[in-house]
């Protein structure tokens, strides 16, 4: 009787700390691993697809599909495929997925694929996706990729608007497309730029370090 | 078993391993493409074929109907049936009275990114360009896509100058570009700043484009008219 009470305390416990591990998976990728502002990570679609909330809030989520997808092949696999081929494996199951978004995204709205077609395949070379599969799927098992997926896409989304908004209100004058300021308000033609993006991102990681410092200290 | 034959058998396993993990991974992957581009085949090609409906019916106002006509040399237009191809193709644009409401023809030229492929209407009595629409871009969202949205651009195909000279073998006057404010005649198309080689670029391909159909248009416009059954 004894011995079936300390076994049940045990797999209690061994529950609590497997959920309180996967929530923290989840939660690090929001804020304190924060793929943009923290690790810096897939500098190129967040500088060249966040001139407008609509592009940001599009490449984040097809992003987070791939890293979602990915994450799961790969350690589902992660038994199966050596080390010496390991990166060429992840490729192709990223370049697959994208692949795949890319029919997706077609068949969902010919105006959408129109409007992202340029970006899609910019996924396949986003660092953030190899660096999770290599750093985390790679070596977890599939409950815990999917989490640590979930966060890190929900993170990077939540960054890509945090530009797109401050690119598209000042470059445009509009949030989402609507318009947000007299017709006398003249745009700041260089926030849609690639120097805008740059800007953009010194201030959003000159915000968020001021926040983490403070709650540091 | 030597040290020679033990490290032989070693990397070949090894080697073996990597290619079973290799192929393996590659059928995967090549079955879950060719699974997802089976299964979103015919959504596509039915998507496409209605945004070039609404293409066709965007850029000829006041259009109820369109009918595909292929374009052979020496005979002039084919109704096209099915899908076979016989020739570059336009469309014709009906109104609910049959009666002829402009042309639709596809044009493609150099962009800033790539290759921008439009759709403009063509009114066939007036000889003027009357609409675009962008059918492929991958000009720079929030610069080069405002060949697209903005609106003083798109006012310069309202009625585009696209008249022929009196042998009725060229233009009259080449449609060109030309910079934002610049615009004095009919036959030019008044750029954008900040989108300027996109916009450009529309000015070039509807020049390229009517140079090279409206006279096929205008010497076998009768084809258009011919086969009373497609105003039912």
């Amino acid at each position: 009787m004894r011995e079936g009470g300390d076994r049940s305390a045990r797999t209690g416990l061994l529950k609590m700390n497997f959920e309180g591990q996967t929530t923290d998976e989840f939660i690090k990728g929001l804020w304190r691993d924060n793929p943009v502002f923290v690790q810096v990570l897939g500098m190129c679609p967040v500088l060249a697809v966040s001139n407008t909330a609509w592009n940001a809030l599009a490449m984040g989520l097809a992003t987070a599909f791939v890293l979602l997808m990915s994450n799961i092949l790969v350690s589902s696999l992660r038994n199966f495929i050596p080390r010496q081929v390991r990166i060429a494996s992840y490729i192709l199951i990223i370049a697959t997925f994208v692949t795949i978004t890319d029919y997706a995204i077609q068949a969902i709205s010919v105006e959408l694929h129109k409007s992202l077609g340029a970006f899609i395949s910019l996924i396949v070379v986003n660092c953030l996706i190899l660096s999770r599969a290599e750093a985390f799927a790679s070596k977890n098992g599939i409950g815990r990729s999917i989490m640590d997926a979930l966060g890190m896409g929900v993170g990077f989304t939540f960054a890509l608007l945090c530009l797109g908004a401050v690119r598209e209100i000042f470059g445009n004058g509009s949030i989402f497309g609507w318009s947000m300021f007299p017709d006398q308000f003249q745009e700041w033609i260089v926030m849609i730029l690639p120097a805008g993006g740059f800007f953009t991102l010194a201030l959003w990681l000159l915000i968020f370090n001021i926040i983490k410092e403070r709650k540091a200290s | 078993m030597t040290a020679s034959h033990r490290t032989y058998d070693q990397s070949h396993s090894g080697g073996s391993r990597m290619l079973v993990a290799m192929v393996g991974v590659g059928i995967i992957c090549a079955l879950l493409i060719a699974l997802t581009y089976e299964g979103t085949l015919p959504r596509v090609t039915r998507l496409k074929a209605e945004a070039l409906d609404r293409a066709i019916f965007k850029v000829l106002p006041g259009t109820n109907k369109s009918v595909p006509f292929a374009y052979v040399i020496d005979q002039g237009f084919v109704r096209r049936g099915g899908e076979e191809t016989v020739g570059p193709t336009v469309y014709a644009g009906y109104d609910q009275k049959g009666n002829i409401t402009g042309v639709a023809i596809q044009g493609s030229g150099q962009g800033y990114a790539d290759v921008i492929s439009i759709l403009y209407g063509y009114n066939v009595q007036h000889q003027t360009v009357i609409g675009t629409h962008v059918l492929e871009s991958k000009e720079t969202p929030g610069l080069g896509d405002k060949i697209e949205k903005d609106q003083r651009f798109l006012s310069n195909f309202e009625s585009l100058d696209a008249r022929l000279n009196d042998e009725g073998t060229a233009l009259l006057n080449m449609i060109i570009p030309v910079k934002f404010g610049n615009k004095e005649n009919a036959w030019e198309v008044e750029g954008i700043t900040g989108a300027t080689i996109s916009s450009r670029a529309i000015g070039n391909i509807l020049g390229t484009s009517m140079t090279e159909w409206a006279p096929r248009i205008q010497e076998y416009k009768e084809d258009f008219y011919k086969d009373r059954s497609i105003e039912q």
